[in-house]
């Protein structure tokens, strides 16, 4: 890969420099090299990775987190996730933290670009549902509380 | 890694070769040259411009943005005329925008742009826009590309010198191309009676440091001369505005004639600080008059119009010292202020040289009263007094000068098709170019302010002619880019515009690209009609009309089964878009809608009007591609004879009962619900 954006390069200066020897100005070879400072590349952003030691469970709930969990969850989440284990655009959210570790959930909240692109289940779940989960813009915090209110929502107290 | 280096090499090598061969070139056919100079205009595939161009749409009424130097159109922004296409003045929030003291006004010809400045430079926060026919200002936040504003302005007509701005954005002006018989005075008059009855006026709008808003802070008074064009004075000339008058003849009737009379219209020079003292000093008089001021809320997506009833005018016979005039050649258009401040050049377009007036010159002329008399009671500068030189036999038809901040001005000359590039110090002419065809504006990134990032200047011509693929009667405009980089201008690109731009500027890609609003937080969304969850949405009957309360996310509507609606009822769809992911907008449209459909941002809630005209089963659905299941966003809206007792029912995902069609009335019972 990288080999080959190099040639890239080397070939798109070969052919900047062909075009342009003939130009009877100076300034031109300044300008480009300008040109190509300004124009950059845009990679995807992702928010930053959860680690599964960032996320620590306990019980009793955090019942503050389990309402604020479920006021995130009525607007924004509540359209395609049922609270049964029924699939609506996405699965139902019945059992979800039994199938799955606490940072994947917290991952595919708030991380849902990075998580369709590397991970294994979440690509499967795409090929499943066939539309991209939307990224909800929802911070860490929240979807820690999202997380506290989908346990109280499998059952633990 | 060995491997890599050899390959780095062996192509440094091959193109070192191809640099020397190429060297030896010696005759450039037209083809070299073109495709040479097309290596500066190109941006590759996924690279970004360098800068952004805000450019005005003339009759489409709409600011355009392009990058530069590729010359790529990357969006309209709906400014004074409605657009079909997002909604703009068809949604019941954006309606308000184009309220005038005239009701509502859904056109207007966009002339001139002017971004906001600190300390006489670009600060990347707003575009200002002219509307010229039915005189108003907009604002548009460089944050979203959305018009944010508009203000109307009382006392005009043909709002053509504006808007321009002054060094700290303290003030933008808004001077009148028609002078007409004032708002309160009764202007029923035969019109040959112009020299009694009508009067200029030139509005100072205040614009808030802070919130961008814009208020006339004053009006001034002036003889019924008509304005054309205007700069702000920056660095030492801080504090006056100049303007370019013609029609000092004060004809009414074949203008083209009666008003190329005289061998010198004027330039006026207003001592804006001197006018701020006055207001202080309560010289103002209140005026009622009628104007709209209209501001858009980014937290309730809906825009409010004000109707104002007074203005606060300075009469020059009462404030001495404010007003000067200076005797410019024939007509002047364009009246620019170089990046030091100290010379204003002024193009006569029916004159043979360009005047440049020196700042200090005028200022001293004014101290010694190297006057030439008065016109309407405002002392006119005896011209040499305030003359720093003339740049002689330029080209025909000067309109326009730009800067590059290296002491060069570029002037576009509209009879002779061409761009003159002359010395600011010596008036020498350095270089010439020619334009395809008859260029109007010309554009320098920068180049109205105290520092030009130079570099490019592109062309707005009025003529295209043969310039691209004909398209019948009716032509794009044509644009053309040169390098000024160079002691040589060089064209690099013709690309075409939409509408007809007139004036534009470009500020660099780095100060806007960063603070772009990506989505509306939907937590902050207090539109009153907004679903901020599904669980929010809901039918209700308010007499005759229809509120549905509806969200869309990636794919469906909700809800999308809508039954109980009458003939003759007005539904108001209130779209709540869920998604807070970046350009991920939804669409929403129904069969037979007399308006347009809506676009709706992320986290935004926007409303669409429609009446029942006929009973039946009218779909609605998603009009922005958004996933794989974009075709599925869809629904149906059943409407119903205006006597019939079908109940208002909503669902999404939940049939009711089947029920036998013949039995009637349908279902009459069902509870309105989204289960």
């Amino acid at each position: 890969m990288k080999r080959k954006s190099l040639f890239t390069v080397a070939f798109l200066l070969t052919g900047y420099l062909l075009f342009t020897a003939c130009n009877d100005q100076q300034s031109g070879a300044a300008q480009h090299a300008q040109n190509a400072e300004t124009a950059t590349e845009q990679p995807e952003t992702h928010g930053s990775e959860i680690k599964p030691e960032e996320v620590t469970l306990t019980t009793p709930l955090n019942q503050e987190w389990v309402s604020n969990g479920k006021a995130i969850y009525d607007m924004k989440c509540q359209s395609c996730h049922k609270l049964t284990d029924e699939r609506l655009v996405g699965p139902g959210w019945k059992g979800v933290t039994r199938r799955r570790e606490p940072h994947w959930i917290m991952n595919m909240i708030t991380n849902v670009d990075m998580m369709l692109e590397k991970d294994p289940e979440a690509q499967k779940l795409l090929e499943q549902c066939l539309v991209r989960m939307p990224n909800q813009n929802i911070a860490k915090e929240d979807a820690r509380q999202i997380l506290e209110f989908m346990r109280s929502n499998d059952g633990v107290k | 890694m060995k491997f890599y280096d050899f390959k780095t090499n062996t192509v440094l090598i091959l193109a070192s070769v191809c640099l020397a061969v190429t060297q030896s070139c010696k005759p450039r056919t037209a083809q070299s040259a073109a495709t040479g100079d097309a290596t500066k205009s190109f941006v590759a595939p996924g690279k970004y411009d360098e800068f952004y161009n805000v450019v005005s749409g003339g009759f489409n009424g709409q600011v355009a943005v392009y990058g530069i130097p590729s010359g790529r159109l990357f969006r309209i922004i709906p400014v004074f005329s409605q657009s079909p296409e997002s909604g703009y003045g068809f949604s019941e929030e954006t309606k308000p925008m184009l309220n005038t003291s005239h009701g509502f006004v859904p056109w207007d010809d966009q002339h001139h742009i002017a971004l906001s400045q600190t300390k006489g430079e670009h600060d990347g926060r707003w575009a200002f826009a002219n509307g010229n026919n039915t005189p108003r200002i907009a604002r548009i936040d460089l944050t979203t590309f959305r018009t944010a504003e508009i203000l109307e302005i009382p006392n005009s007509a043909g709002n053509h010198a504006s808007p321009f701005i002054t060094e700290n954005s303290e003030y933008i002006v808004a001077a009148t191309r028609f002078s007409v018989p004032l708002d309160d005075q009764n202007g029923d008059v035969p019109i040959n009676t112009y020299k009694q009855n009508f009067k200029g006026s030139i509005s100072f709008i205040s614009i808030d440091p802070s919130s961008g808003e814009m208020n006339i802070a004053f009006q001034i008074r002036t003889p019924g001369v008509n304005f054309d064009l205007s700069r702000a004075g920056k660095g030492k000339s801080h504090g006056w505005f100049f303007f370019s008058c013609y029609n000092s003849e004060k004809a009414n009737t074949l203008l083209e004639v009666n008003a190329s009379q005289k061998d010198k219209d004027f330039v006026m020079a207003v001592n804006w600080k001197k006018a701020e003292e006055y207001v202080k000093a309560g010289k103002g008089k209140k005026q009622p008059v009628k104007y709209a001021h209209n501001v858009y809320d980014e937290k309730t997506h809906t825009a409010t119009s004000a109707i104002k009833n007074e203005v606060l005018v300075l009469d020059p016979a009462d404030c001495p010292d404010m007003l000067y005039l200076i005797p410019c050649p024939k007509s002047p258009h364009g009246t620019d202020v170089d990046p030091t401040g100290e010379y204003i050049v002024a193009s006569g377009k029916l004159a043979a040289s360009i005047p440049v007036f020196s700042y200090t010159k005028i200022q001293k002329a004014i101290a010694e009263k190297a006057f030439d008399g008065e016109y309407d009671g405002i002392p006119v500068i005896k011209y040499d007094a305030a003359l720093h030189g003339e740049v002689v036999k330029p080209g025909l038809g000067p309109l326009h000068t730009e800067f590059d901040g290296k002491g060069n001005a570029y002037t576009s000359m509209f009879v002779s098709s061409e761009i003159v590039k002359w010395s600011i110090s010596d008036l020498k002419v350095l270089d010439r170019v020619p334009t395809y065809y008859s260029i109007g504006h010309l554009s320098i990134p920068g180049g109205p302010t105290a520092k030009p990032h130079g570099r490019y200047m592109i062309g707005y011509n009025k003529i295209t002619k043969d310039r691209y693929l004909p398209t019948g009667p009716e032509l794009t405009q044509s644009a053309q880019l040169y390098d000024i980089s160079g002691e040589k201008m060089k064209l690099i690109l013709d690309f075409p515009t939409t509408g007809e731009p007139h004036y534009a500027e470009a500020l660099p890609a780095g100060m806007l690209m960063d603070k772009q609003q990506k989505i509306f937080r939907i937590e902050e969304n207090t539109h009153p009609y907004a679903a901020k969850g599904e669980g929010h949405t809901k039918v209700e009957r308010k007499g005759n009309q229809v509120h549905v309360w509806m969200t869309a996310i990636r794919s469906h509507l909700t809800p999308d089964n809508i039954e109980g609606v009458k003939v003759g009822d007005e539904v108001y769809f209130h779209i709540t878009n869920l998604e807070q992911d970046w350009d991920v907008p939804h669409g929403f449209a129904i069969k037979g809608a007399n308006n347009a459909e809506i676009l709706i941002m992320p986290g935004e809630t926007q409303s669409l009007k429609w009446v029942a005209d006929r009973a039946g089963i009218f779909p609605f659905y998603c009009t922005d591609f958004c996933s794989a299941l974009h075709q599925e966003m869809s629904g149906y809206l059943r409407v119903s004879p205006s006597g019939s007792n079908v109940a208002l029912h909503y669902s999404t995902g939940t049939n009711k009962p089947a029920v036998n069609t013949q039995a009637a009335p349908v279902n009459a019972g069902a509870p309105a619900g989204t289960e």
